[in-house]
């Protein structure tokens, strides 16, 4: 028997207003996977990763974490959630603690952590992420690419199983695109099992498992990075593509 | 016309005396204000309609209503109706407090809703609670922003503590009016009483200025 996905979504529907954004989405994540999400801004790939830790509750359908609903009252979502890793676009770190501080709060107030662990957890996820001199630093005097890196350092630190990337490169200056992407990659390479949702294709290509192509709030076309890359099936993939290649 | 410094100088004990009220019933008020000023700001945005009507409708009375007639309720109606009778000062620190509560409220509520969402939603994504978010990374931060209101509010509450003389509480208006009374004189008791409030807001300013370049809570 072999084991259940660690992410599965199905007909999942979501709007805002008159404005539907997912319409029957579905779509399922196995341990260790790098799914990547493209398509063009406003085809909901956003929103299914926002769903995906409850920052969005869809209307209807249904999400499954590690075996466990996101949706059904009373869901335990801050415990899901502190599994779940994600990374925003624009980085939101806390701007009134510093960099130390910002990765070891939550494992001290969620997984009860002894301070002094944490610091130490913390030190060496900065080592990984090579800012261990910005300990004591505050957000504001970061780079994009130093908070970037900062905010998936503090992810991190919570040990979670899934990591939930929301074009994590997208707020940045082109020169520090590469290092918050040599982090991911790394993370990869590690087996986590992480959903990115980002421009760069070239990174899609090269990290990704599976790539998925969604507009208009549907899944159109899903597959292999060569096969969606190379051969996409549908027009609107290749339309899609042969504008941002 | 001839400006007796010399009365001003006899009734100077009794002027502080009630400064000093003036002071404590201000200091309380503040205080018990801003705590239940939190709770009516957190029930005004809930998203609840049994939390969220009642505090907006706490907010509007007490906004919407003379100060003058919330201090006469509170003496005559509500202060008797719990302790079975009224006290002046009980009544002018209750006034006050369920007065200032209603501006401050709305100060808590523009300072929370000014921190950016995203600070929010990172919280979350942490495994935070709801008020370990609230704790940790809004308040702190909302904090700060909140202090030039803050200090505009307590300001405004010690001058409006000159209203309690109405219902015979003790303080520095109550005292530069008896001075009057016995004197039968004008200038010297209500410049003298101005002069002691002028102190007593330009020390808070200067008081909460510092904080604010301090960066409390920070």
């Amino acid at each position: 028997m072999t084991a259940r996905p660690i992410i599965e979504v199905k007909g999942v529907h979501k709007s805002f207003g008159a404005n539907t954004v997912l319409k029957d989405v579905s779509v399922q994540v196995e341990q260790g996977e790098v799914v990547v999400v493209i398509g063009p801004s406003g085809s909901g790939k956003s929103t299914l990763l926002r769903c995906l830790n409850g920052l969005e509750k869809p209307e209807s359908g249904e999400i499954r974490i590690e075996d466990r609903s996101l949706l059904v009252a009373g869901a335990a979502i801050t415990q899901i959630r502190s599994r779940m890793g994600m990374v925003f676009q624009q980085f939101n770190l806390f701007p009134h603690l510093n960099v130390l501080r910002n990765i070891t709060l939550a494992p001290v107030q969620v997984r009860k952590l002894e301070p002094a662990k944490a610091e130490e957890l913390a030190m060496s996820l900065l080592g990984k992420v090579g800012l261990s001199e910005k300990a004591g630093h505050y957000p504001a005097s970061l780079s994009g690419g130093q908070a970037q890196r900062v905010a998936i350092a503090r992810a991190l630190a919570m040990e979670p199983h899934i990591m939930l990337f929301d074009e994590p490169t997208s707020a940045l200056d082109p020169e520090m695109v590469g290092e918050v992407l040599a982090v991911m990659k790394e993370l990869a390479a590690e087996g986590m099992t992480m959903v990115i949702v980002t421009h760069e294709m070239g990174f899609a290509r090269e990290v990704g498992h599976r790539v998925l192509f969604m507009e208009q709030g549907m899944i159109v076309e899903e597959g292999t990075p060569q096969k969606l890359f190379d051969e996409p099936q549908q027009e609107r993939t290749r339309a899609f593509l042969s504008k941002v290649l | 016309m001839h400006f007796r410094f010399d009365i001003i100088v006899d009734y100077i004990p009794l002027l502080l005396k009630g400064a000093a009220l003036t002071i404590g019933i201000s200091a309380l008020a503040i205080v018990l204000g801003s705590i239940l000023g939190l709770a009516v700001s957190f029930g005004k945005m809930s998203p609840r309609w049994y939390l969220s009507w009642p505090t907006s409708g706490y907010i509007h009375f007490f906004r919407g209503t003379p100060l003058y007639v919330q201090i006469l309720i509170v003496h005559f109606g509500l202060v008797p109706a719990f302790i079975g009778h009224t006290d002046a000062v009980i009544a002018a620190i209750t006034a006050l407090a369920l007065n200032s509560a209603a501006y401050t409220a709305e100060i808590y509520r523009a300072g929370i809703q000014s921190i950016d969402k995203g600070q929010t939603e990172a919280a979350q994504s942490l495994g935070m609670t709801g008020m370990q978010t609230m704790r940790f990374i809004i308040l702190p931060q909302a904090v700060k922003r909140m202090i030039p209101a803050f200090g505009n509010e307590f300001i405004v509450l010690v001058k409006d503590s000159s209203l309690v003389a109405l219902i015979a509480a003790p303080e520095l208006m109550y005292w530069s009016n008896v001075m009057r009374g016995q004197y039968l004189r004008v200038w010297e008791p209500y410049l003298a009483a101005a002069f002691i409030y002028l102190i007593l807001t330009y020390s808070l300013s200067k008081l909460l200025g510092w904080m604010e370049k301090k960066g409390v809570a920070g």
